[in-house]
């Protein structure tokens, strides 16, 4: 071979080799932040967890100890609630915008959606105060819950749509050609089909709310009791470490980084619990 | 002699503007078997699907003229009854990827509510299996996804989904179309046994397939019925040019 045109490849194995190491590099910096953000929180919030921590109520200022107990519940009911309230709309409006794609309603829907995505999440507190709050007199966990349920709605409308539009023509003939009305193909083959992809979806929303914090500022408003009467004011996680981390209370503080790292795992474990749906039970068509 | 199980009277089809299937006469017996062939896009697929009403899923699809089953006019039927007497097979294999074989074969029952007891259950599904040629192969695995099988196996499968549900008629949309030589022939061979107890349409784009397996042969071209004959004499003294033409291979 011609010394000019080896010469020729090295330089390209060069090039070849360096690009992949920008790439690497631009890759191992995105990760950077989020890795010490995980680490700075385990390491800072670490020390706050021990069982009392789960079961007990915050202490007033001065006590040692205490725990986030009302702040877990209340999370778990309103995110709760929030889901039994978002996941009948957001599914009925994929079904419809993978049912009838090119309609006018569809269109309008779609806007919609687009437009929900990018509401700041304090104006929808702001919506839900001005809904319930107000006429119903007091602060309560169901009004946050509504707030919630707005901001789950666009990415489970998205990522549902997205699955329903691949259910194939020809399992919806296959179906209707054995005589089974329209109504049970959707519920019995085109929804099971898609199941996966519509269950992730749902988990991928609640926990991109799990963490929202100014919808239930003015809604959930915060409660330092245990309460499970979702039309009274709850407390939350993100509320929780919202007061206790702008206090000046090193116990409080303490409190707030213990709450984050629970939140932190919460997240992750609905992550985990997605991926693990995806690979059980997808369809491949 | 005995009622046809099938009437077509004056039939015609339209997607919009355009027609489809032009004033189409045809009479079909019990245990017969129609081949209908003709080049792509004369019509043969959409007259299938008017058979059971599959084609109302096009919007902008509307016919004319009558379909009887059994005497029965089929577009004054619920369409829900008429395909549960009126089975389809499709071009391509399309089992339900989230049943398994056993509940693949039951689909029609499962899927309409139809309650059975479990040994009437076992006995559709080994009976549809038998009928389709694919027992021996999947009877130890019934409990596995449908989707498992080979291409030419699905074919059966899905047969076998069909005849499940004993129809009147069966249609057959080019099932042979998405499959490889060898599952082709084991589907033939099947369709000459279908011709015992049941009373099938083909469409084919495959002469020889169809002067194989079919009674007689009806020749669609641009929408209109050009010939329906005895196939054996459709292939070898057509009475129209355009059939003589087709069959010779003048053009496909």
């Amino acid at each position: 071979m011609h010394l000019n045109s080896i010469k020729h490849i090295r330089r390209r194995q060069l090039i070849s080799a360096s690009i992949r190491g920008i790439v690497l590099f631009f890759t191992v910096l995105t990760l950077l932040p989020l890795v010490y953000i995980l680490i700075y929180i385990i390491k800072q919030g670490i020390g706050a967890i021990n069982w009392s921590f789960f079961v007990q109520l915050p202490r007033p200022v001065g006590e040692a100890g205490g725990g986030i107990a009302n702040a877990l519940v209340g999370s778990v009911l309103i995110v709760c609630v929030a889901t039994l309230m978002a996941v009948p709309i957001g599914i009925s409006s994929a079904l419809y915008l993978s049912e009838h794609p090119q309609g006018r309603l569809a269109n309008v829907i779609r806007f919609c959606v687009e437009v929900l995505t990018g509401i700041p999440s304090i104006v929808v507190g702001i919506v839900a105060y001005d809904w319930l709050v107000k006429p119903m007199g007091s602060f309560s966990a169901f009004s946050g819950s509504v707030a919630l349920a707005i901001m789950m709605l666009p990415i489970m409308i998205r990522s549902a749509e997205e699955t329903l539009k691949r259910f194939p023509t020809h399992l919806r003939e296959a179906s209707l050609a054995l005589g089974v009305p329209y109504y049970k193909t959707i519920m019995k083959v085109l929804l099971p089909c898609s199941l996966s992809g519509v269950l992730s979806g749902i988990i991928l929303s609640v926990a991109r709310i799990v963490g929202e914090t100014a919808p239930l500022l003015f809604t959930a408003f915060g409660n330092p009791y245990l309460s499970f009467h979702i039309f009274h004011p709850m407390h939350s996680l993100p509320l929780l470490i919202y007061n206790y981390a702008i206090s000046p209370y090193d116990s409080w503080h303490q409190l707030a980084w213990g709450a984050a790292l629970v939140l932190l795992c919460w997240i992750l474990l609905l992550n985990i619990l997605t991926r693990m749906i995806i690979r059980k039970w997808s369809v491949r068509y | 002699m005995e009622r046809p199980i099938l009437e077509v009277k004056h039939f015609h089809a339209w997607f919009g503007t355009h027609e489809v299937v032009k004033n189409v006469n045809l009479t079909l017996h019990r245990n017969e078997v129609v081949a209908v062939m003709g080049p792509s896009g004369c019509g043969k697929t959409t007259f299938l699907r008017c058979i059971n009403r599959m084609h109302e899923l096009t919007p902008e699809a509307r016919t004319e003229g009558q379909i009887l089953l059994e005497g029965e006019d089929i577009y004054r039927m619920s369409p829900i009854m008429l395909r549960l007497r009126v089975g389809m097979v499709f071009q391509r294999p399309n089992p339900f990827p989230h049943m398994t074989i056993y509940e693949n074969v039951l689909a029609g029952y499962l899927l309409n509510n139809i309650k059975l007891s479990r040994s009437d259950k076992d006995a559709i599904v080994e009976d549809a299996l038998r009928k389709a040629a694919l027992w021996e192969e999947v009877k130890n695995n019934l409990k596995k996804k449908g989707t498992f099988l080979s291409g030419g196996q699905q074919q059966r499968l899905c047969i076998a989904r069909a005849i499940a549900m004993k129809p009147d008629l069966l249609l057959l949309d080019e099932p042979t179309s998405a499959l490889d030589p060898i599952s082709t022939a084991g589907i033939e061979e099947l369709l000459q046994e279908l011709k015992k107890n049941y009373t099938l349409i083909i469409v084919t784009h495959n002469m020889q397939q169809a002067a194989r397996v079919s009674d007689e042969t009806a020749f669609f071209y641009m929408g209109e019925l050009v010939e329906f004959a005895p196939t054996r004499q459709l292939f070898t003294a057509p009475k129209d040019q355009r059939t003589q033409n087709y069959i010779t291979g003048r053009f496909s």
